[in-house]
């Protein structure tokens, strides 16, 4: 009893906290939060991204979406493998192609199979630079091409990187938001770099709308 | 709960302003064919004052733990939104924490703990001399000054201002024992009334703008009308006060007059960081810096004219 409840309590006072710190606001400009299926793919400066995006999306898409995130990160010590795994319901990649044993886009594949979501930032690590956005790795194209039929939602997620930069422990209290913008599909013979590049554009025009 | 009986009969006040401004939005909006932005903001602004005034009861039922609370947490939310828009980098991350999680329980603890003597230097000197210190530490000089003259700035409107409306409690006034929340009602009443009547004025006959581009809803007609309506509003509640009615209205002169002005400044700055609203937790109005802005500006000034010449500590 107790050990179903719990992740439930866990992710309602992680949404809880998230509101008081950042009184984050969702901003459904290119699409409903309806429940299709999507993969919503965003901008990464700070652990707590996908806790933003969950915490925008209404109670009944949530527990439908799953962030895909780093194993190494995510398996380590005691409380971050529960919330992880049990709160956040997370499809843990591993991003040492050398030691993986799983194809982290097969992985997102079978969780889409499942009929997830999938919450992805295809940057593939925290972004520290003055770029607004960093390359994007292929994962988002080889998951994209497999099931066509997934909508691509660039997501864009504002002011979180002064809420809480890469190595600080205690949050600063600012506002946020997280913009949907239009979602976007591979185009029949797109390669991949073009399709990448494409995803990145559509997400940098997202992020200068949300600055304006 | 030991609130004076002037309390309640301003309350059964305010409840019959708002149930006549729900009767008259609600007539505005069925008369209306279409939807129309203006009514149904008004609508919006309306439902917000339920709510605020439902708080504000609440927090001074609650005397002054309840005041200095409600104020601690709305500095919280108005610091919020201003640090938002200053400029800032990574290497202030501590100079905020401070900001949130020091400066502002302290300043609020001084109050409770009515020391006037700390309280009213504690972010004006300390404050001003800690932070520069605890950004400097971290070396990174772009913007330096910019960075923290922003932050300081925030700490002094968010929070030290806006701490003399539950310091209004610490006075101590012959005859008027017990009855300092009744200065908090009459302040908040009267400045935000002065905001609702420069809005009302504005929208029935306001032509000539103030400020276009500060502000393109400030008229002069919407100030005149306001500002001297709440003043004879402000004078015709002298029997909650320790003042006479000629001094209440020319304390409501003083605290509308500031509270104009606080939403210019407000505005100004807006403008310069190229923002419409500070927030969007208000539903109709913006954001809480929105909505306090005037109170803001008053509560120093009120507090000091009060101290000064009514209280004997």
């Amino acid at each position: 009893m107790f050990k179903t409840i719990l992740p439930t309590l866990v992710g309602a006072a992680i949404v809880l906290f998230a509101r008081l710190v950042t009184a984050v606001r969702g901003v459904w400009q290119g699409v409903d939060p309806v429940p299709r299926q999507r993969i919503y793919f965003a901008n990464h400066g700070s652990n707590g991204d996908f806790v933003l995006i969950w915490t925008v999306l209404p109670p009944a898409l949530r527990t439908q979406t799953r962030p895909v995130a780093a194993a190494d990160y995510w398996l380590g010590g005691k409380l971050k493998p529960f919330i992880g795994r049990e709160v956040f319901n997370a499809v843990l990649i591993d991003r040492n192609p050398q030691t993986r044993r799983d194809d982290p886009v097969w992985q997102m594949v079978a969780a889409l199979d499942d009929g997830a979501s999938l919450i992805l930032f295809p940057e593939g690590t925290r972004n520290t630079s003055d770029e607004l956005l960093l390359p994007f790795k292929p994962g988002l194209f080889h998951v994209a091409q497999a099931r066509p039929d997934v909508e691509l939602v660039p997501t864009w997620i504002d002011n979180l990187t002064s809420v809480m930069p890469k190595g600080k422990v205690i949050p600063v209290p600012l506002l946020c938001s997280v913009t949907f913008g239009e979602p976007l599909a591979v185009i029949d013979g797109e390669d991949k770099a073009a399709f990448l590049k494409r995803a990145e554009a559509a997400l940098a025009t997202l992020a200068e709308e949300v600055a304006r | 709960m030991n609130t004076p009986a002037e309390f309640t009969t301003l309350i059964l006040g305010v409840l019959a302003i708002l149930v006549v401004a729900t009767v008259i939005a609600q007539v505005l909006k069925a008369r209306m064919a279409r939807d129309n932005d203006v009514i149904d903001n008004l609508v919006a602004r309306i439902n917000a004052w339920w709510g605020m005034v439902a708080l504000l009861t609440l927090a001074m039922l609650g005397g002054q733990a309840g005041v200095v609370i409600l104020f601690a947490l709305l500095s919280f939310a108005g610091l919020r939104e201003f640090l938002t828009l200053t400029a800032k980098r990574r290497a202030d991350h501590w100079a905020l924490v401070v900001s949130f999680f020091v400066i502002l329980p302290v300043q609020y603890a001084l109050i409770w703990a009515d020391w006037y003597g700390m309280f009213s230097i504690f972010i004006p000197v300390y404050a001003f001399l800690l932070l520069p210190i605890v950004i400097a530490i971290h070396g990174d000089t772009d913007g330096y000054l910019t960075r923290v003259a922003e932050t300081q700035w925030g700490l002094m409107i968010c929070v030290f201002a806006a701490s003399h409306v539950p310091a209004l409690l610490s006075l101590e006034i012959p005859g008027y024992e017990g009855k300092n929340v009744l200065l908090v009602a009459f302040l908040v009443v009267v400045v935000q009334l002065s905001d609702v009547l420069q809005y009302v004025w504005g929208k029935l006959i306001g032509r000539r703008k103030i400020a276009p581009r500060l502000s393109p809803s400030k008229t002069w007609e919407g100030f005149v009308g306001g500002v001297l309506n709440a003043s004879a509003i402000g004078a015709g509640l002298w029997w909650m006060t320790p003042f006479t009615p000629l001094e209440a209205a020319g304390l409501s002169l003083v605290i509308t007059l500031m509270g104009f002005f606080g939403g210019l400044v407000m505005s100004a700055i807006k403008r310069d960081k190229g923002v419409k609203d500070w927030g969007h937790l208000i539903a109709g109005h913006g954001g809480f810096i929105d909505r306090l802005d005037s109170v803001v500006f008053s509560a120093p000034i009120f507090f000091h004219l009060i101290r000064y010449f009514w209280s004997v500590a």
